[in-house]
C-alpha cells in the first residue's frame, strides 16, 4: 500500500500539491567522449535500428514524397508533371477547403465534449465498493473495440429520417424528428455525437487509470477537512488528473481532425448533406480518387498536416500552464 | 515437418511423372495450355449469381483454370480499380462501363480484342453497333459487350389500384405522370406511401428528362457542358416540382432509404429505373403487382441507353487464359445464362428475348423496344470529375434550397473548366 510510503500533503493547498521546492536536480558531469560511450551508442542504435528505419521508410519518406506531389499534377494512373505552386492557388482560392476545414473543427469540438464525460463516468466507475464495475466496463469500453463502419452503419439506421429509431423514440413524445444523417448542418451533429460516442470508452479507461494514481490520502484528508463530494472531485481529482486529461485531450484532438471512415459509412457518398458535413480528410479522399487529382490531394494531405501540427503545438504550450504536475 | 514436406514433394513428383506417362493425347490440343488462377471483378451483387454461374460453366470446360468472382459495390468500384491500376495490379478480368474506358483504354491498361477478333473467337456483329462503339476508343476496340441497359418506369398495380389511379400507357405525358403520382401521394399519405421515387443520380432520372426536355449534358465535341440549356434545366425542373409538390419523397429521404427499398417495401407506386433492377424487383415480397411502362415524353420519348462490357488487364499475369474467359462471356451460351436468370440485357444479338421471358409479368419487352428512342449515356474522358460536381450540386436543386437556374449556371460553368483543363 502507498499509504505508508507517501507522506500526506499539506491539505490547505489542495490546488498545488506539488509547489514545493524541487528534489535537487542532479549535476550532469562533463560529457567526455570515450571510446566506451561511443560504442555504447552504437549499440542504442544498432537496437532502435529497425523501428527508425520503418519510421524512415514508411512515415518519413511518403512525407517527403507527398510534399514533392503536392508540387505536380498526376494522370489518372500515375506520370506526373511539374506545375508548380498551382495546386496551392487552388486550395487557397477552393471553397470547399474552408467549409471542410470549418466541419473538421466543429466535428472535433463536439468529440471533445466527450471528454468531461468520461471523466465524470470515470470517476462514477471507480467510486470504491460499486457493484458491477467490471461489466461497466466492458459495456462502456465496447464501441471502441468495435469496428468504425460496422457502428457508422448501426447508427445510419438508427438514425433513418422516416423508419429510424431515434424518430419512433421522438414521436412517443409527440416530436416530429428530422432526417439526421441527410440534412446540411444537423449531419454534422450527428456525426459528432456518434464520434462522441464512440470515443468515450477510450478517454474513460485512460482518466480511470489517472484516478487510480491519485493517492487515497488526499481524499480523506480533504474530507477531514470538510470537503463534500463535489468540492473534491473539482479540487482533488480535476487538477492531479490534468496530465492524463491533457493527454487525452491531445489524442482525441487528433483522431477528431483524421476523421473519415465513420463519415463514409453513416453518411455515404451520395448523400446530399455531403458538401457541408465532409471533414478535410474526405476532401483529401474525394479529390484523390474520385476526381482523380492526386497533386491537388498531395497539398491537402500537407494542410492537413499543418494543421495538426499547429493545434498540437498549441496544446503543448497551454500544457505548461495547466498540467505542470510532476 | 521437414520430412514431411519432403515426402509430399516426392510424392507430388512422382503423380506428375505417372501423368507424363499416362499419354498426353487425352486433352483437347487448341486451348490445352491454358491454366492458371484468375479474378473476374464485378460490381452488381444481384448479377453474382450469374457470373459464378458462368465461371462455373467455363471452368468446366478449362478444368485448370480457376475463376473468382469478386463483388465491389459500384460506388467503391472505381476507386478500387483506379489504385489497383496504378500499382498494375489489376484484375484479369473485369466490367468496364462506357465512361471509365475512354481513362483505361488510352492508359493502356486494358488489352484490345484484336487479336481475338483476328482469330474467330470473337464476332463484333453479334453485338449491337453502338456498344461496339462504346468501347472502340481511335478505332480499336477494347471491351466485348456484356449487356446493355435502358431505362423504364417500374409500377406497382395494387397500389394504384388503392389511390385510385389507372395503370399509365405508353403514350403518356410529363403532366400525366406528374398527376397520377401526386394523386397517389394524396390519397395514401396515411400509409407513408408516395407517388414516385427515382435514383436522382442521372441516368436513372435526370439525364432522361434532360432528353425528354429537348435538352443536352454535353456538347457532341465534349467541349462544353449542356446545363445552361434552358431546355437542359426544364429537365432538372422536374424532379424539383415532383418533390416540392409531395408526389416524390425528399432529397433527405431518398438518401436515408434508398429509392429501391421504397419501391420494393411498397411505400412508392412509380419507380423511374434501370432494365438492372429485373432480378431484384422479382425477389421482393411486391413482384406479383410490378408492371412497367416506358418513361412518360414532355417534347419527345427518350432513354439513356449504357452497356457494360468485358474487359481484360493489359498486365495480366494469365493473359491467355482471361482471354479465352473473355470470348467465353461474350459468348452466345453466356448470354443465355444471363438472360435464363434475369440478371441483364444480354448484348449478343437474338438472346434478348429469353431475358423478356425470364420474368414474363413484367412486360420486359419495353426496355428492348426503348432501344429505338434511346440516347447514349453522356461522357467525356474525366467524366466521373463532373458527375461528382452534379452530386455535390444538384441535391440543392431538387431540395429546392436554391433556385434551379442558378444551380445549373453554376454546374455548367465549373463543368466547363473541368472540360477545359481534359484537353
Amino acid at each position: 500500500m502507498t499509504r505508508l510510503t507517501t507522506v500526506p500533503r499539506p491539505a490547505g493547498d489542495l490546488r498545488q500539491p506539488a509547489a514545493g521546492p524541487r528534489a535537487g536536480t542532479p549535476v550532469r558531469p562533463p560529457r567526455r567522449r570515450s571510446r566506451r560511450s561511443s560504442q555504447r551508442s552504437l549499440w542504442g542504435w544498432a537496437f532502435i535500428g529497425p523501428a527508425v528505419a520503418g519510421l524512415f521508410v514508411f512515415y518519413l519518406w511518403p512525407l517527403v514524397q507527398t510534399a514533392y506531389f503536392s508540387f505536380t499534377k498526376w494522370g489518372v494512373f500515375g506520370g506526373s508533371t511539374w506545375a508548380g505552386i498551382a495546386n496551392y492557388q487552388k486550395l487557397l482560392s477552393d471553397p470547399a477547403v474552408l467549409t471542410s476545414l470549418r466541419n473538421t473543427i466543429v466535428y472535433t469540438a463536439i468529440v471533445l465534449l466527450g471528454v468531461p464525460i468520461a471523466v465524470v463516468t470515470a470517476s462514477l466507475i471507480n467510486r470504491p465498493g460499486l457493484r458491477l464495475a467490471k461489466l461497466y466496463r466492458v459495456l462502456f469500453f465496447m464501441p471502441y473495440v468495435a469496428m468504425p463502419v460496422a457502428v457508422a452503419l448501426v447508427w445510419r439506421l438508427m438514425f433513418n429520417g422516416d423508419f429510424g429509431i431515434v424518430n419512433a423514440a421522438l414521436a412517443v413524445v409527440g416530436v416530429e424528428g428530422p432526417h439526421w444523417t441527410s440534412t446540411p448542418g444537423l449531419a454534422l451533429v450527428a456525426l459528432g455525437v456518434v464520434g462522441l460516442w464512440a470515443s468515450i470508452g477510450f478517454n474513460m479507461i485512460i482518466i480511470s487509470s489517472g484516478l487510480a494514481s491519485i493517492p487515497q490520502e488526499l481524499y480523506e484528508a480533504a474530507q477531514l477537512d470538510g470537503a463534500g463530494g463535489i468540492r473534491i472531485f473539482f479540487s482533488v481529482t480535476v487538477p492531479l488528473l490534468a496530465p492524463t486529461l491533457f493527454f487525452v485531450v491531445v489524442i482525441t484532438t487528433i483522431t477528431a481532425f483524421q476523421v473519415f471512415d465513420l463519415l463514409f459509412a453513416l453518411l455515404g457518398a451520395m448523400n446530399p448533406a455531403m458538401p457541408q458535413t465532409q471533414s478535410l480528410i474526405y476532401l483529401f479522399y474525394s479529390e484523390a480518387f474520385v476526381s482523380n487529382d492526386k497533386g491537388y490531394a498531395a497539398a491537402i494531405a500537407l494542410l492537413i498536416l499543418v494543421v495538426i501540427g499547429a493545434v498540437t503545438a498549441i496544446q503543448f504550450r497551454l500544457q505548461r500552464r495547466w498540467a505542470n504536475i510532476d | 515437418m521437414r520430412g514431411k514436406y519432403a515426402v509430399a514433394i516426392l510424392a507430388s513428383a512422382l503423380l506428375v511423372g505417372l501423368a507424363g506417362c499416362s499419354g498426353s493425347g487425352s486433352e483437347p490440343a487448341a486451348d490445352g495450355d491454358i491454366s492458371g488462377d484468375l479474378t473476374y471483378a464485378i460490381w452488381d451483387q444481384n448479377q453474382q449469381p450469374a457470373m459464378e454461374k458462368m465461371a462455373d460453366d467455363f471452368m468446366a470446360e478449362h478444368p485448370d483454370v480457376k475463376v473468382t468472382v469478386e463483388v465491389t459495390p459500384f460506388t467503391q468500384y472505381w476507386t478500387k480499380l483506379q489504385t489497383q491500376g496504378s500499382a498494375k495490379t489489376l484484375p484479369d478480368v473485369f466490367w468496364m462501363n462506357g465512361p471509365n474506358a475512354k481513362i483505361y483504354a488510352p492508359s493502356g491498361l486494358i488489352e484490345p480484342i484484336t487479336s481475338l477478333v483476328d482469330d474467330g473467337q470473337i464476332d463484333p456483329a453479334n453485338y449491337p453497333e453502338s456498344l461496339d462503339e462504346l468501347y472502340t476508343i481511335d478505332g480499336v476496340q477494347y471491351g466485348v459487350p456484356k449487356d446493355f441497359d435502358t431505362i423504364g418506369v417500374w409500377y406497382n398495380t395494387d397500389l394504384l389500384q388503392k389511390a385510385g389511379v389507372p395503370e399509365p400507357t405508353a403514350d403518356w405525358t410529363w403532366d400525366d405522370f406528374k398527376a397520377a403520382a401526386q394523386t397517389v401521394s394524396d390519397k395514401l399519405s396515411g400509409d407513408g406511401v408516395y407517388g414516385v421515387v427515382a435514383e436522382l443520380t442521372g441516368q436513372q432520372s435526370y439525364y432522361d428528362s434532360i432528353f425528354q426536355a429537348g435538352g443536352y449534358v454535353i456538347s457532341d465535341d465534349m467541349k462544353t457542358s449542356g446545363y445552361d440549356d434552358p431546355k437542359t434545366i426544364e429537365g432538372l425542373q422536374l424532379w424539383t416540382d415532383l418533390i416540392a409538390s409531395g408526389a416524390s419523397p425528399s432529397v433527405q429521404q431518398l438518401s436515408d432509404t434508398t429509392p429501391n427499398q421504397w419501391f420494393t417495401s411498397g411505400k412508392a407506386a412509380f419507380y423511374q429505373a434501370g432494365s438492372w433492377m429485373a432480378s431484384e424487383i422479382a425477389e421482393s415480397p411486391i413482384a406479383a403487382d410490378v408492371k412497367t411502362v416506358q418513361m412518360p415524353a414532355e417534347e419527345k420519348s427518350a432513354t439513356v441507353i449504357h452497356g457494360v462490357a468485358n474487359v481484360v488487364a493489359a498486365d495480366s499475369q494469365n493473359k491467355a487464359a482471361a482471354q479465352a474467359f473473355q470470348a467465353y462471356l461474350g459468348s452466345k451460351e453466356a448470354a443465355l445464362t444471363l438472360a435464363e436468370l434475369g440478371a441483364a440485357i444480354p448484348a449478343f444479338n437474338g438472346t434478348q428475348q429469353t431475358w423478356v421471358d425470364s420474368e414474363p409479368g413484367f412486360g420486359l419487352q419495353m426496355f428492348l423496344d426503348a432501344t429505338s428512342y434511346a440516347v447514349p449515356d453522356p461522357e467525356s474522358y474525366n467524366t466521373t470529375a463532373w458527375r461528382d460536381l452534379e452530386y455535390e450540386l444538384l441535391p440543392q436543386a431538387f431540395s429546392g434550397e436554391r433556385p434551379v437556374k442558378e444551380v445549373a449556371d453554376e454546374l455548367a460553368e465549373r463543368m466547363n473548366a473541368l472540360l477545359a483543363e481534359e484537353q
